[in-house]
């Protein structure tokens, strides 16, 4: 039992996993919350979930040593792809879906190329296409439609799919969430990737000297994370009928609030897609659940403030708790080691 | 000894980078099962070296040769397919990676079909686990055990480990003692020992003498680029080596002053040089 427990924390996922308990609690004890009427509510598993599809591709990219911060543009440049299209010219939605997903690989590859190609650090380069972005997409739905904000409807098979509620509330994209958590814990906790991807956060040039493809799986990363905000974009412009232009630079912090709660490392070559879930969970849970509570909603922000320097200290304690690891269970008794040593 | 064929050869190679000459005529050759110690001071050209021989650099002139046929690398991963495995100080170890997934990074073991095959994680750890214990290092038992909390003698050794299993025959260890203390460095010595009885051809450089004697079979000083001297084991003294490494006999006139400045001062020593 203590030694299961010591492998818990020993995961990067611990810190995320006790601080969701712990913000549950802090809302129960503190601010009266009905858990019944929480766990019930769609507010919090919507927003998680909106987020953590960018999050958990945004967490990998942080795990290989990159950083992607261009996604808070592409999430309104995905909706809008799919309003301008399929909406303004009233082209089959397939169509706006292509260009929405087909911006999202061209942006991605840029940033990869950008990042392979050049000395220049992914955060700096991915701040240039974040702001250009925004540009582009301001000007464009300005000279293409002469407005910020667009109207569009899906077909009934696009809205079921992308854009409908399940029972009274949540959104059908926390479907897709679960499926690009499971698919990505698959990939990268039992496949082959998953080790590529840790070995090169860990050392790039050992990577590459091992014949990892480096290179080519920087590009791939970059290319899952703005494929995924322009799918979460896409998605919303079908769910509400419309998209407008946004900055979008919230979301940015709140992924990666999310993923470093979640146990990221943020130099790169530690964590888990469990963690990057739970941390976005977690972070939902306060942005959100504080509604439920007698606690004044102002509040929010130094919460979510102390819970990340919280897990944060918690994920560190963990990391060098995994690293001084000597498992009991498989080491044989101490006298059996002395006498095979020379 | 002589007639074997070494299993690799340098011929008279320069390498040049633009109007910098920083190998001048270098001609080396290391049997299998033996030893070669290059010494030389900072800045001799010892990592250009080991970066001609791993592929990393072209050499500008002369030629290599392996196993007496000729080869040049364009890559470092040709150096390793054709089975010289380099090893730099830490190895090419992942600290926040366990011992299994260290050892196979790049050559993954799997099972299962199609997108579904998975990174077989216990075969990984149990050879990794069996391998590292077999060149000496009892103290890892676990391969799920993170890497990081290995001591560098040890991290060391499982990437040399890793090397033999993958079929390495020249074994580049770049100052792989420089880091560490005695008995860590010792531990280190014990595999480059376990490393040569398998019949590998060992490249030991280091600029620390008695480490080299107590492993090298074969021994070339480099100083500012060119071999300065070309021995075997038992040809010199330490003494002689560590006088060639700080280039030529200056490192005995320093020794030669000091015991002359004590024999004059009661037994005290110079201050030192500023």
């Amino acid at each position: 039992m203590r030694d299961a427990f010591g492998n818990f924390l020993r995961q990067p996922g611990a810190g995320a996993v006790l601080s969701l308990v712990g913000i549950l609690l802090f809302f129960v004890v503190f601010g009266g919350v009905d858990l019944v009427a929480l766990m019930g509510a769609a507010s919090w598993v919507n927003f998680a979930a909106n987020m953590g599809i960018v999050a958990i591709p945004v967490g990998l990219l942080m795990i290989a040593g990159e950083l992607d911060i261009s996604i808070g543009a592409m999430i309104p440049a995905g909706s809008m792809t799919v309003a301008i299209v399929s909406g303004h010219y009233e082209l089959p939605i397939m169509f706006g879906m292509i260009a929405a997903l087909g911006l999202g690989v061209i942006v991605g590859t840029i940033n990869g190329m950008l990042t392979i190609r050049t000395t220049v650090p992914s955060l700096i380069i991915t701040l240039g296409t974040l702001v250009a972005m925004q540009g582009i997409v301001l000007t464009a739905s300005k000279l293409l439609t002469g407005a910020a904000s667009v109207a569009v409807t899906a077909p009934s098979w696009a809205k079921f799919a992308f854009g409908s509620l399940l029972g009274a509330s949540h959104q059908v994209i926390i479907i897709w969430w679960i499926i690009t958590a499971v698919v990505f814990w698959f990939v990268v906790h039992k496949q082959r990737f998953g080790n590529w991807l840790f070995a090169m956060g860990g050392d790039r040039d050992s990577a590459r000297n091992a014949g990892i493809p480096v290179d080519r799986m920087t590009i791939t990363l970059f290319i899952l994370s703005a494929t995924a905000a322009t799918f979460v974009g896409m998605c919303q412009a079908i769910l509400f009928n419309s998209a407008q232009v946004s900055g979008g630079m919230g979301i940015i912090f709140n992924v990666i609030v999310s993923v470093v709660v979640g146990g990221t490392l943020l130099t790169g070559g530690f964590g888990s897609v469990i963690g990057i879930f739970v941390g976005t969970l977690t972070f939902a849970v306060v942005n959100q659940g504080i509604y439920f509570t007698e606690i004044d909603r102002n509040w929010s922000n130094l919460i979510i403030g102390a819970t990340l320097l919280i897990a944060v200290a918690m994920n560190e304690s963990f990391r060098s708790l995994a690293l001084s690891m000597v498992t009991r269970k498989k080491t044989p008794a101490p006298a059996v080691q002395a006498a095979a040593r020379p | 000894m002589s007639d074997k064929t070494p299993v690799l050869e340098m011929r008279k190679v320069d390498k040049s980078f633009g109007p910098i000459d920083v190998l001048h005529e270098i001609s080396l050759k290391v049997n299998e099962g033996e030893v070669l110690c290059l010494l030389g001071d900072n800045g001799a050209g010892k990592s250009t070296l080991i970066k001609t021989m791993s592929g990393v650099h072209q050499p500008t002139r002369g030629e290599m040769l392996m196993d007496g046929k000729p080869v040049s690398f364009n890559r470092p991963r040709e150096a390793q397919d054709m089975g010289i495995a380099t090893v730099h100080q830490f190895g090419g170890t992942y600290p926040l990676m366990s011992v299994g997934r260290n050892f196979f990074a790049g050559n993954e073991p799997t099972k299962g079909v199609g997108p579904f095959k998975v990174f077989d994680r216990q075969k990984a750890n149990r050879i990794a686990v069996d391998e590292v214990q077999k060149m000496g290092i009892t103290r890892i038992t676990d391969g799920d055990r993170l890497v990081g909390g290995l001591s560098g003698g040890e991290r060391q050794s499982l990437a040399i480990a890793r090397a033999v299993y993958f079929g390495a025959r020249v074994l580049i260890l770049d100052e792989p003692t420089a880091a560490l203390g005695v008995k860590q460095a010792a531990h280190v010595l014990r595999i480059v020992n376990e490393a040569k009885r398998r019949g590998l051809a060992v490249i030991f450089i280091t600029h620390q003498v008695m480490h080299a004697m107590a492993v090298g079979d074969h021994f070339a000083v480099l100083i500012r680029g060119a071999i300065a001297a070309d021995f075997r084991k038992g040809e010199k003294t330490r003494e002689e080596i560590a006088d060639l490494m700080a280039g030529g006999e200056s490192m005995a006139d320093l020794e030669a002053n000091i015991e002359g400045y004590m024999e004059t001062h009661d037994g005290h020593v110079p201050e030192p040089a500023h």
